[in-house]
């Protein structure tokens, strides 16, 4: 039986893993490698490293960090942040990842995602979509696909340049196409709930699960282990990427996991 | 020293495998020079890229690889390099592999999400797979891939192990000094390590 994965996630900045809130107010989280290690052990089933500033900043991603993590891992790995085209993939598929989360590019240049697709295979080639609610008065004609949430209606606005730059863009129906130009995955995030440790948007991932065919990632929002077991099971989502209850010590992987088992929940324990 | 090489396609992560490889006592090289893999002990196809671009890659040491194995090379294939010693895939096409299993790489069926991405456990056929040594019925392992071997009726004493993703397939195949995983062991943490190093003692037996 396939297992429900849970991904700690390393927001990377300059060699060192920061947690924010909302993408902002950034803390010193520790070392990459030594906190990858730890997940490791502890019993992870993937990480993902996402170098936060890439994009905004125009730099490339840490292929040294990128080999390190490598060398030291014997679970498969995602690297995401300032991915722009066919060559940047190639150089972090060679340094040791598996997976590359492509996000701002991919919406800046669709093609990318089937290019990079037929190339690598769609299983290397996560899209990571970073959304935030857009609350409507009702159910009004607008293009966009408006969604009954516990606060009302809305739709969810698609944010680029790590989330400091909406596009006006219907998320769900990107979702969508992301999958038809061959996204093998997509790692949905959400600002309204990133590091609020109020839960994951269940809304999103329901509406997510319902419409496209391959595995969902939920990530952002994972406060306590019942909002973790809701997204995999009320969300549907496939897997579930947290950071802060990780990088903070206030659970551990397994604790997670073992939660999640005792609930009916298949993982690798 | 056991001289392994991995087999070179240009495309995708080579170094995780390299890195199991040499974590188990191998030395290992990156290429697809041909006078490297005649001198070498091993040779791991390895699970990256998509089938039409691997076959490409693949097509100007096909003979290479088949001499190597018809010699009683040993090799190892994961995940796509598993894909690419069958018959043909319909992946992007139709693509003709190595023909040295007998059988069709096909899509998995469209009830289940695909790619199936993930950690899934295996239901072991034949306890004697010298690569299966040690490992326990229901282990989980790392899969990550959209097609599957669909074996021909002549090939299914070669199946070692099989896993359930919408369809029964085959999950580990040998025959003679020939293994196949579809499951990636250089990522399937300690499990898929143990894997690893029973093919290098298989080597050196």
């Amino acid at each position: 039986m396939l297992a429900k994965r849970i991904i700690p996630c390393l927001d990377v900045m300059q060699g060192r893993v920061v947690k924010g809130v909302g993408f902002k107010e950034l803390k010193d989280a520790g070392d990459p490698v030594e906190l990858a290690v730890k997940y490791c052990e502890q019993g992870a089933d993937e990480l993902v490293f996402l170098d936060i500033t890439a994009s905004y900043e125009r730099r490339g991603t840490l292929i040294p960090l990128v080999e390190r993590v490598a060398d030291v891992l014997y679970i498969p790995f995602t690297v995401g942040g300032g991915i722009r085209s066919i060559e940047d993939i190639r150089r972090i598929l060679s340094a040791g990842a598996d997976k590359v989360s492509i996000n701002t590019a991919a919406v800046q240049n669709p093609n990318l995602i089937r290019e990079a697709s037929e190339v690598f295979g769609s299983q290397c080639i996560v899209v990571s979509i970073d959304v935030k609610r857009v609350y409507v008065d009702e159910q009004q004609s607008i293009d966009k696909t408006v969604v009954e949430t516990e606060n009302g209606y809305c739709w969810w606005d698609v944010y680029i340049y790590g989330g400091r730059q909406p596009t006006n863009m219907d998320a769900l129906k990107w979702a969508e196409r992301a999958v038809k130009l061959g996204a093998g995955e997509l790692l949905v995030s959400s600002l309204d709930f990133d590091g609020t440790k109020q839960g994951y948007d269940l809304n999103l991932l329901k509406e997510l699960s319902r419409r496209v065919s391959v595995p969902i990632i939920a990530s952002s929002g994972a406060g306590d282990l019942d909002h973790i077991l809701k997204a995999l099971t009320i969300g549907e989502a496939d897997a579930a990427l947290a950071a802060s209850i990780f990088h903070y010590g206030k659970y551990t992987v397994r604790e997670v996991k073992q939660y999640l088992a005792q609930h009916g929940v298949p993982v690798r324990l | 020293m056991v001289k392994v090489v991995v087999f070179d396609y240009a495309v995708g992560n080579l170094r995780s495998i390299k890195n199991g490889l040499e974590r188990v006592g191998a030395e290992v090289s990156i290429t697809s020079e041909a006078a490297e893999i005649e001198k070498a002990d091993a040779v791991v196809l390895p699970g990256v890229g998509a089938f039409p671009e691997a076959v490409k890659r693949l097509a100007s040491e096909a003979d290479l690889i088949k001499g190597f194995i018809a010699d009683g090379g040993v090799l190892l294939g994961i995940c796509l390099g598993m894909q690419l010693l069958f018959t043909a895939s319909t992946e992007g096409g139709l693509y003709k592999g190595l023909d040295y299993f007998k059988g069709l790489i096909v899509k998995l069926p469209s009830n289940v999400k695909i790619p199936h991405i993930g950690w899934n456990t295996i239901k072991i056929k034949d306890y004697d797979c010298p690569i299966l040594k040690g490992v326990s019925d229901g282990s989980f392992l790392y899969f990550v891939h959209s097609y599957y071997a669909k074996m021909a009726d002549a090939e299914v004493d070669s199946v070692d192990a099989e896993t359930f993703y919408g369809t029964t397939f085959p999950s580990v195949v040998s025959k003679g000094s020939v293994f196949a995983t579809q499951f990636h062991p250089e990522k399937s943490g300690e499990v898929g390590l143990r894997i690893l190093k029973n093919f290098i003692e298989y080597i050196r037996r």
